[in-house]
Parts: C-alpha cells; sequence; structure tokens
C-alpha cells in the first residue's frame, strides 16, 4: 500500500533527518510509528502522506511511484488516506459537524445521505453535544476527536495519525485506540504516530521505531 | 468490545430513518449556514472596501472623461454647423440688394438649411460693447454679417460659395471658421486623450489594488485551502468555492463604488440644472455643457462595476490554483 526504499530526507542544506528508510505499509495493517520527541515522525508521516517528497530513496503509494503522479490525479490518492494532524487544522468558521462532513462534501455528496453517519460518528466520540459548535469554544480533547472523526468520516484504505491522543485522557485515549483498532478490522490500514508507550502497550501490533532519523521495525 | 464500544462505521441509514430521527434530536442547527470559504473577514471586510472605492474613483473618472468628451464633441459640432458671411460696405453699395444676393448664392448651395442676415437692431447690439448703446448703423460704415446654418453631416463646397460670393457681391468674404474648427478639434481630441489616459492610468491602478488586495485576502486563508487539499478536495472544487466568495465580495464592492459614482453624477446634474439662471451654474454649464452624464457613460461604469467583480473573481480563482497546484505537485514538495 505503502512502501519506501531507502528513502533520505534533509531539509536546505541541513543533514539528513531521515537515512535510508525501507519498509512497507501493507494492506490491513496495524502499526505504531514512535520515537523520542524531534527524531523525524512527523516528516515521515509527511513523506508517507506525499506533502514532502524525500531527497532521495523511492516512495510508492498505492502501486504507483509517488514522482510519476500527476497533479489531478493527487486529490484521489488523498481520498484514499484520512490524516490526523496534531494540530488538528479544523476549520474554526464551521461547526465541528461541518468540518468532520467536509471530506463527504468536497465529494459532491448530498447532506442528507450522510448526515445521520456524521452524527452517530460524532455520538462516538462523545461529541454528540458539541456537534452545532465551533472549533474555538471546544477543548484540546475534543479538537482531536473532532479532528479523528473527520478522519474516518469516509473509511479511507489508510489511516495516518500524528498524535491521535495527545491532548485526551487515558478512558478516551483507549476508546480513540478502539475505534483505529475496529477501522483497522474493516480493511484500514492505520499507521499512529505516538511517544505514548502505554497506549502501545495496549495493543499487540508492529511498532517502527525513529531513531536518530534512522528505523528500526519490531514486528 | 462490546456494542457501545464499536464505532458506527459501515452503517448506513434510510432516508425514511434520517428524517424519522433528525428533529428529535436537533435541538441547534447543525449547519452554520457559512459557505466552506470564511465570508465575515478582517481581511474580507478591507477587501470590499478598497474595491469600492477604487469603483468609485474610476468611475468618477471615467464620467468626467464621457462629460468632457461630449462636451468637446457639442462644442465642435455647434461651431461646424455655421458659417458666416460678411459684407462691408462701399459708398455705391446697396447693402440690402447684396444680403439679398448673398444669401441667394448661399442657398443654392447643397448643404446649406437657411441663411439669416443680422438685422440692424442685433448687429447694434453686437457692437454694444465696444461701441456704446444708441448706435446708428446709417451713420457708420458696419459690415453686415449672414449666419449660414449647414446640415447635419453635409459641408457645401466653400471654395465654390466664396468664389462666386467674391464675383457676384463686391466686398463680400466668407467665414467658414476652419480656423476655429480646427484649433477646437485639436483641443477636444486633446482633452480626450487626456482624459482617456487618466482614465486608463485609473483602471491600471484600480486593478492592480483589487489583485493586491484580493492576494491579501486570499492569504488569511491558506490554512482552508490546505485542509480542503488534504481532505480531498480538487483544484477545480477548491477554485470554483473560492471564485465564486470573491466574485460575490467584488460585486458588493463594485455596486456601492458605481452606484455611489452614478447618484454623485445624477445630484450634480440636478444641482446643475437647477441653478442654470445663476453665475455659478452659467460658469459649470459654459465648461461643462449641463453637467449631464449620457446613457454610454452610465453604461461604462456599469462594465467598470462587472469588470472590476469579475476581476476579483479571476484573481482569487488564479491563487488559489496555484496554491493547490503547489500542493497538488509532488516534484514540488
Amino acid at each position: 500500500m505503502i512502501s519506501f526504499e531507502n528513502v533520505g530526507l534533509r531539509y536546505g542544506i541541513g543533514r539528513e533527518v531521515l537515512s535510508d528508510l525501507s519498509f512497507q505499509v501493507a494492506p490491513n495493517s496495524f502499526q505504531f510509528l514512535t520515537g523520542p520527541s524531534g527524531a523525524g515522525k512527523t516528516s515521515l508521516l509527511r513523506l508517507m502522506l506525499l506533502s514532502l517528497s524525500p531527497t532521495r530513496g523511492l516512495v510508492k503509494v498505492f502501486g504507483k511511484e509517488a514522482a510519476s503522479i500527476k497533479p489531478e490525479q493527487m486529490p484521489i490518492i488523498r481520498r484514499k488516506i484520512g490524516v490526523v494532524f496534531q494540530d488538528f487544522r479544523l476549520l474554526d468558521h464551521l461547526t465541528t459537524y461541518e468540518n468532520v462532513a467536509l471530506p463527504l462534501q468536497v465529494r459532491g455528496k448530498m447532506e442528507q445521505d450522510y448526515r445521520q453517519d456524521v452524527r452517530d460518528l460524532l455520538d462516538w466520540v462523545g461529541l454528540g453535544d458539541r456537534m452545532h459548535v465551533h472549533p474555538p469554544v471546544l477543548s484540546g480533547g475534543e479538537k482531536q476527536r473532532a479532528a479523528i472523526a473527520r478522519a474516518l468520516i469516509d473509511q479511507p484504505d489508510v489511516l495516518l495519525a500524528d498524535e491521535p491522543t495527545g491532548n485526551v485522557d487515558p478512558p478516551l485515549a483507549r476508546r480513540i485506540l478502539r475505534l483505529f483498532i475496529e477501522l483497522h478490522r474493516s480493511g484500514t490500514s492505520v499507521v499512529i504516530a505516538t511517544h505514548d508507550l502505554s497506549l502501545m502497550d495496549q495493543y499487540d501490533a508492529r511498532r517502527l521505531v525513529l531513531n536518530s532519523g534512522r528505523l528500526q521495525i519490531y514486528d | 468490545m462490546t456494542d457501545k464500544d464499536k464505532p458506527p462505521l459501515k452503517k448506513k441509514h434510510t432516508k425514511e430513518q434520517t428524517e424519522r430521527v433528525i428533529p428529535k434530536r436537533q435541538p441547534k442547527p447543525l449547519r452554520s449556514g457559512q459557505s466552506i470559504v470564511p465570508r465575515e473577514t478582517v481581511a474580507g471586510t478591507a477587501l470590499v472596501f478598497v474595491i469600492a472605492i477604487m469603483t468609485f474613483l474610476a468611475c468618477l473618472t471615467l464620467g468626467a472623461v464621457s462629460m468632457v468628451k461630449d462636451s468637446a464633441a457639442k462644442w465642435q459640432n455647434d461651431i461646424s454647423r455655421e458659417v458666416t458671411i460678411q459684407i462691408r460696405p462701399f459708398d455705391d453699395l446697396e447693402m440690402e440688394q447684396a444680403i439679398r444676393d448673398a444669401s441667394q448664392i448661399a442657398l443654392a448651395f447643397d448643404g446649406v438649411s437657411k441663411v439669416t442676415a443680422l438685422n440692424d437692431k442685433e448687429t447694434a447690439r453686437l457692437l454694444e460693447p465696444w461701441l456704446g448703446a444708441g448706435l446708428q448703423l446709417d451713420e457708420l460704415p458696419v459690415p453686415r454679417l449672414l449666419t449660414v446654418t449647414l446640415n447635419d453631416g453635409k459641408r457645401p463646397d466653400f471654395e465654390e460659395m466664396r468664389k462666386q460670393l467674391e464675383e457676384k457681391v463686391p466686398g463680400s468674404t466668407l467665414d467658414d471658421h476652419r480656423t476655429w474648427v480646427d484649433r477646437l478639434t485639436t483641443m477636444a481630441l486633446t482633452m480626450v486623450a487626456i482624459g482617456t489616459s487618466v482614465f486608463l492610468l485609473m483602471m491600471a491602478a484600480t486593478i492592480t489594488t483589487v489583485i493586491f488586495a484580493t492576494r491579501g485576502a486570499m492569504a488569511g486563508n491558506k490554512d482552508v485551502v490546505d485542509v480542503l487539499h488534504f481532505v480531498g478536495a480538487d483544484s477545480r472544487f477548491i477554485s470554483r468555492e473560492f471564485q465564486n466568495h470573491f466574485l460575490i465580495m467584488g460585486l458588493k464592492g463594485a455596486t456601492c463604488g458605481a452606484v455611489g459614482a452614478i447618484i454623485l453624477f445624477i445630484v450634480l446634474g440636478l444641482w446643475s440644472s437647477s441653478s442654470l439662471a445663476t453665475p455659478e451654474g452659467d460658469q459649470i454649464s459654459a465648461l461643462f455643457g449641463t453637467f449631464a452624464l449620457s446613457w454610454s457613460g452610465y453604461f461604462w461604469m456599469i462594465v467598470v462595476l462587472i469588470v472590476v467583480a469579475f476581476l476579483t473573481a479571476l484573481t482569487s480563482s488564479f491563487t488559489v490554483r496555484r496554491q493547490v497546484n503547489n500542493l497538488q505537485n509532488y516534484r514540488k514538495n
């Protein structure tokens, strides 16, 4: 689904922040991406999301070499990848409901076709009574859950989550993890970037450990 | 995992179920009524304001140029529709006969509609500023003037008319005002050229200001474009959203500016026509005619309004397309 071969990344003329990365995210797989702060987790996620191109090496997404993907094909690839940003990236002028429904709206779906799905998902992530409010009045944890709901709403083939439990309490973190596990069971490949060891201990999954720009894989 | 913990994925509802459930569970509106592009932003309000001011100034310039052009054309037309025959008196010249002869010669030419001879009273009034009141023309060798009115669009053969007058009416001369017409034409063309240049400069300033103001307002929407891109919106969808939004803003601003200018011209026109008999009104009407803007002037103001609004929409569309293309182009990332 996503494969890296000898991928290296440097910003400008600095040293390589990621070196010789070779791994695959297989279909219907579940993995944690971990490592200390500044190890390059977010950069690696951005490489997987195709919002960064590597300095060297080969990146393939859904069987296509990333460098050969034409700009007009990019939205189709993006629709297969759900992403939870560390800074949430919710649109402040839209309600929580509208933010979560956004991926469906940009695909041209009619509101009456997805309204109940969005409400159910927001109920499940605990935002059932907050769906009419705007993000500026949500707490950090609520924003996190809204961002997760937005990434999941169209059931992507791959879900990339950057510190998805960073702003929530342990019970909700467990619940969000169970959501990701259930999503994985329904056929989605999941990559969760986290440095929360307790979260990783709750589910036996493959671990991609980044340290000083190099990757170690524990299957 | 209990049923409660299971996420509601792959759960589909029929339309009937959705409609049945919503009234009970929707105490507040889910939708804010906002478009995907935020409406009420400081940059957006400032953009509308800038567009309104620039459109107002552009329309004022356009109106002024249009009035100068119309007035110049009117002066030129008025003076070129008349020529003058002057008959100088001689000792043995029968003036009344000479006037009749000259009139007949002039009327024989194609393009002449009428010939009017200034009578003694009119001639005396014409000379009053120089020679004083109570002038007796019989006592002075004052030349007599005949005004020859021409048909619109037709010019008689002045050379032939001049030749016949010199032969048949001694002491007569024909003044076709060519020198004045040429001077006025040059002056009118110069004024129109200057006015058009000023208008073009104003439009260039308006276009540049609108482009930069739009791009400034767009900069505040970069995050919106990023999010739309990452949730899978294609460039056409994103640019359409922004284009529609900025078209409305452009129309708002440009309409305010253009309507403001139109109202100003109407008010000035009404004021000018109501003060025709006053010294100020006479001064203005001497320069601008009746200070009334022609329909074509108002038409071109509406054109300016539309151009500014579409320019705003196109600029936003172009800017957002470039931003989305950068996001979509993997090699540029």
